[in-house]
């Protein structure tokens, strides 16, 4: 279908004061894909009409809006799906923040209206990608309290539920556990095990299916359509499933590493066991401790907390829950013998919220604090004591005549080994068998507003599996975990991306009649999303996708496209700019800039009101990472004098939703030189600087410098040619 | 029918009992909301203040990686705007909420912000505004015009016109400045009954009233301030710029005392711990190094208490130099009238030897009070957080169950999302 553009230009908010707006009129004019334009200072509001009146009548099939910022008014803009909405923002970073009426702020408004005609006369309409019959079943590996919240969450929301646990009984770690801390107001008493009635409401639940002794042996294909073969003993069965919530858990750390720790004697005498180890004894029990040296019930005992935790050279962490668990093992046995005694061990106490009243209920049945950073274990003739260095009293203490040591150690994730949760999932992708793991092995997210932003699409961890979380944050995490899965698979039946592209309904194309094998697409991809076959071919899972544009990036043959998204689209807009051919007194910079830290940035110093230099020349980019090279060499060509990235922070905070876009920026910048070195042109020309949103207050004067910068350096040679 | 700011009302009156109603726009309320719409339900969130965002809005970064929650706002703002399921009400407060066996009716009390949906952000309205107000989301630390934009990334990004402030109809420059007619002096306040299939309780939290904490001379002592006007004052779009200064003369502190747990872990105050006051102490340390190189920084403290793996910040920051852990919890704090300076008085645990040193700034770690609770909710505990589950149907999310940072509230959120949607679910097939 012919392109019929429709131009709207605004001339509200200081538009109309700041640019021309009868000569954006003749440019949209003499582009003969402008079917009509009009005229008005108010689109958002009275004359909204207008547009869908427009499209309504046939009169364009795609619009173009010059106005502000597409970070506002999306719904009032947006028409049917199949009319492309391309926004020019002429408020925030054109007459908000260059000198109105001023020849270069003319420029820059006619050259942004000549990049969205042209972005909008490339993109085409997306058909949603529907898989023929996705699938909504959620598995659910791990049979622990994460995992059969997480399972009974999404079956009472009535989704099919199938649950994997290796394990011959549901349960996993707190089938071990006596009692727990408290759950309830008003918080001074000890909670019941969870499990049985929690194992049984799981078992009866008619859409929870339970495999236990059960294993995943291999999962393949992606979000809606993953294919999980399951080993339950002998008998290996498929199951579709549309998303996957993994609480396979955390195992205590391993005492045998804490016999490095002379100071604490463990190994010296069966006596010093870890908290663990007690909680066994307690249950066994029935409350009541028998030391494991001679079965009597203990009545002198010492909590040593950090046992191989907050130690470089054990875990640097602090696994959270152990100051409460041993709070609430210091209650149960003085209240199964009120005549004990319990002295506790700490460097800090480490209790949250309400846990405040435990603490002080414990305080108050006797137990005896001691804050110590340096304390030694000693055995002498079959009798335990603690030294310890006591920061109350400014002096040494000693306890002796100790029945029972208790070691309160941490938590480490997954079966140990480099990798967390070996074995889990062995998922059939390009970039590894399981979920990504972070420091110390956790597969936690890496950002604080979305903990559910996995790396592995419709996959996504509850649980101590992810970080320590006592039994509150545990619950609130699985049924978290749970409406992402719900979600994914809703979204992937109706075609869309999910966090953080959510809803978006484009995806990448490959066309591989023109691949060269050369897997960088499928070794770049941040999401794991791009398989390869024996012959390195990419097999892309469009339902893994996450839509940054990374692999369109990546790819030196150009065959990757989105619809509205594609290397020659970009560069369609690229070469839309004017470029001046006169002596080169007017500077041009090409910025590309990531959607969601940078492009907000710029808004920001223009909502500001901050000035900086016009000759500027703004692209968005959905992520850095979807820079392709290419289109640096179409600007330098045509006489750009700069190219100018603004990307997210990189590195261990990085701050990327696509993971390392600005990194992949960078690396790719670098392999240009050469081509830079052929054109004859200076490596500084190009720059790559990390914006967040709050660095607006930078903007002026990073783009000013560069400009400066490029001043230097002296307009581009291949002006003109 | 009059329009309020982002939402219709005809259509909010129009909701079904499907219907999710969110009260509360903050993290964890934006995050209950964001992902039930996803998941494919119809949300009304109704937000109290003029824009969504809540307390993250004011902080400047997150501990443990100091990055801004503008970042996140912007994508989860970036997302509701794409979802036709999602509606919202700011200027709005849910006064009552009543089940109606299990479905409910929701009153909401729409303040007037005397300023309509045609308003673009264009700011002509405050360029003309002759009257001033505090600004009460830099703590009263700077000033606005009475026709102000919330704050610089407000969401929506339109204007309100404070009432109190506004010189009123006799002055109307702004109605005759606005292009667009979004002006309406005579806006009245208005009540309505809302129906929903499920309600999600996320009012957050308030900052501890220092000014109760008579012997540190909060809310007395001008040098004496909360950890929020910190992050605010620390913030690049604050009112200092990104400086931190002492308010009395506007001088940038030599020297600066953090007091731990001031209101918390005692019982005549909140008697539970908000577990992040220590991580933001730190972090704050960590600007303040950064900011105001040379000056001495200390911090009282009970426990440090940085759980998990926010070990690893309070390791960062502590062994940066220049930073001073004392244990001990100050018992009273006295102003030096002439300076401005601050004498903190406290015992130094190791030792038990007492302290009485100068500071130029004292940050008192203010901890988080659960936000008043609506009428229809019964208060669950002694300290005035809720239960995440108030009724079938009725939920919780947030820090208006109990004291949490940032990445267990949005877990929080989504918890309570899902509990809302298997309720919606499940009475909608009938069961």
């Amino acid at each position: 279908m012919a392109a019929k553009t429709g131009v709207y230009l605004c001339s509200g908010c200081g538009i109309g004061e700041a640019v021309d707006i009868a000569g954006l009129r003749r440019v949209a004019e003499k582009d003969r894909r402008v079917a009509l334009v009009r005229e008005s200072n108010f689109f958002c509001g009275r004359d909204a009409g207008w547009i869908q009146r427009d499209v309504g009548d046939g009169a364009v099939n795609r619009v173009v809006v010059a106005a502000c910022s597409p970070r506002f008014y999306g719904a009032v803009f947006d028409c049917s799906p199949d009319i492309p909405v391309v926004r020019v923002n002429l408020r925030e970073q054109v007459a908000w923040c260059h000198e109105p009426g001023c020849e270069d702020t003319l420029m820059l408004a006619q050259d942004a209206l000549r990049m969205g005609l042209a972005r909008a006369a490339g993109a085409g309409v997306t058909q949603p990608f529907l898989l023929a019959d996705p699938s909504k079943t959620i598995l659910v590996a791990g049979g622990g309290l994460a995992g059969m919240t997480a399972a009974l969450e999404a079956a009472r929301a009535a989704f099919r539920v199938i649950l994997v646990e290796r394990q011959e009984f549901l349960g996993g770690w707190l089938r071990n556990v006596y009692r727990c801390a408290p759950v309830g107001p008003p918080y001074t008493e000890l909670a019941e095990n969870p499990v049985p009635l929690l194992s049984r409401e799981v078992a009866d639940h008619p859409g929870i299916e339970v495999c236990c002794g059960a294993s995943i042996e291999r999962t393949a294909g992606g979000p809606g359509m993953f294919d999980v073969t399951i080993r339950q003993g002998e008998r290996l069965r498929q199951e579709r499933v549309g998303a996957i919530i993994v609480a396979a858990g955390a195992r205590p750390y391993d005492p045998a590493k804490l016999t490095r720790l002379k100071n604490l004697g463990y190994g010296t005498n069966p006596d010093i066991v870890t908290s663990p180890c007690f909680e066994t004894l307690a249950l066994e029990g029935g409350g009541r401790v028998a030391r494991p040296s001679d079965g009597r019930e203990v009545r002198r005992v010492a909590f040593i907390q950090c046992a191989g935790s907050r130690d470089p050279n054990h875990l640097p962490y602090c696994s959270a829950v152990c100051c409460g668990e041993t709070l609430k093992q210091a209650l149960y046995l003085l209240e199964a013998a009120p005549d004990s005694i319990v002295f506790i061990y700490y460097r800090d106490l480490r209790v949250h919220g309400r846990e405040e009243h435990f603490y002080r209920r414990v305080q108050e049945a006797g137990a005896i604090f001691i804050r110590s950073e340096v304390l030694n274990v000693a055995v002498r003739g079959g009798s335990l004591s603690v030294e310890a260095d006591d920061i109350f009293l400014g002096c040494r203490s000693r306890t002796e005549g100790l029945d029972l040591v208790v070691l309160a150690t941490g938590m480490v994730s997954g079966s140990g080994g480099g990798g967390l949760a070996e074995g889990v999932l062995n998922l059939d992708y390009r970039q590894g068998p399981e979920l990504p793991a972070l420091k110390y092995g956790f597969p936690d997210s890496h950002f604080i507003c979305f903990p559910y932003e996995t790396r592995r699409t419709g996959i996504y961890a509850a649980g101590c599996l992810r970080e320590p979380m006592d039994l509150a944050a545990t619950l609130d995490d699985a049924a978290g975990a749970a409406l992402k899965a719900i979600q994914c698979v809703e979204m992937t039946a109706r075609g869309q991306a999910v966090h953080p592209r959510a809803l978006d309904q484009t995806y990448p194309e490959f066309n591989l009649s023109r691949c060269t094998q050369c897997k960088r697409c499928t070794e770049e991809c941040p999401f794991g999303a791009i398989n390869e076959d024996a012959r390195s071919n990419p097999l892309p899972q469009i339902t893994r996708c996450r839509r940054c544009g990374t692999c369109l990036g990546a790819c030196p043959e150009r065959i990757v496209s989105f619809k509205d998204y594609s290397v020659s689209l970009i560069s369609s807009m690229i070469k839309a700019v004017e470029v001046p051919e006169e002596d080169g007194a007017k500077l041009r910079v090409l910025i590309f800039a990531c959607e969601n830290d940078a492009y907000p940035a710029l808004d920001l110093a223009g909502a500001g009101r901050m000035r900086y230099n016009p000759w500027v020349r703004i692209i968005p980019l959905r992520c850095l990472g979807s820079l392709n090279p290419v289109w640096i060499a179409d600007a330098l060509a045509r006489g750009i004098d700069g190219v100018l990235l603004l990307g997210c922070r990189q590195g261990e905070d990085y701050q990327c939703h696509f993971i390392n876009g600005s990194e992949l920026a960078r690396t790719r910048i670098m392999n240009i030189s050469e081509t830079l070195d052929r054109m004859g042109l200076e490596a500084g020309r190009i720059r790559v600087i990390e914006v967040g949103i709050m660095d607006y207050a930078r903007i002026p004067d990073i783009l000013d410098g560069f400009v400066k910068d490029l001043a230097v350096l002296g307009p581009n040679p291949l002006k003109g040619f | 029918m009059r329009e309020a700011p982002g939402a219709s009302y005809s259509l909010i009156i129009n909701s079904m009992n499907k219907t999710i109603l969110v009260a509360g726009g903050g993290i964890s309320g934006l995050t209950a909301a964001v992902e039930a719409a996803e998941a494919g339900f119809d949300v009304l969130l109704i937000e109290k203040k003029p824009y969504l965002g809540g307390k993250v809005a004011q902080v400047n970064l997150y501990f443990p990686k100091l990055c801004s929650p503008a970042c996140g706002l912007e994508i989860i703002f970036r997302r509701l705007a794409a979802n036709s399921r999602f509606r919202f009400l700011t200027s709005a407060e849910v006064i009552s909420v009543a089940d109606r066996e299990g479905s409910f009716e929701v009153t909401v009390e729409v303040k007037p912000t005397f300023v309509n949906e045609n308003c673009t952000g264009c700011g002509r309205c405050a360029e003309v505004c002759p009257a001033a107000r505090a600004n009460g989301f830099n703590y009263g630390l700077d000033q606005t015009r009475a026709a102000y934009l919330p704050h610089k990334l407000a969401h929506p990004f339109r204007y309100v016109i404070d009432g109190k402030a506004c010189w009123g109809s006799s002055c109307a420059r702004c109605a005759d400045a606005c292009p667009y007619g979004a002006i309406e002096l005579g806006m009245q306040g208005k009540t309505f009954i809302i129906k929903a299939g499920s309600v999600i309780w996320a009012a957050g939290w308030d900052l501890y009233d220092t000014a109760r904490l008579g012997n540190y001379g909060g809310g007395r002592y001008p040098n004496v301030i909360t950890n929020m006007m910190v992050e605010r004052m620390a913030s690049p779009g604050g009112p200092t710029g990104g400086k931190i200064l002492r308010p009395s003369d506007g001088r940038e502190p030599g020297s600066v005392a953090f007091v731990q747990c001031a209101g918390s872990r005692d019982e005549r105050h909140l008697g539970v711990c908000s577990g992040v006051c220590c991580l933001v102490s730190l972090k704050q340390a960590a600007y303040i190094r950064e900011r105001c190189p040379g000056a001495r920084i200390a911090v009282f403290y009970i426990d440090l208490r940085a759980r998990g793996f926010y070990e690893d910040f309070y390791v960062k920051v502590r062994d940066g130099a220049g930073i001073e852990l004392i244990k001990g919890k100050p018992g009273e704090i006295t102003e030096d009238p002439s300076t401005g300076n601050l004498v903190v008085l406290a015992e130094n645990q190791p030792g038990a030897q007492i302290l009485e040193e100068e500071f130029e700034l004292v940050v008192l770690a203010a901890g988080m009070a659960p936000a008043t609770p609506c009428t229809g909710i019964h208060v669950q505990d002694g300290d005035g957080f809720v239960s995440p589950v108030l009724s079938p149907g009725f939920y919780a999310a947030g820090c208006a169950v109990r004291p949490m940072e940032v990445a267990p509230a949005v877990r929080s959120g989504a918890a309570a999302a899902l509990r809302a949607v298997q309720w919606v679910r499940r009475r909608g097939h009938g069961c």
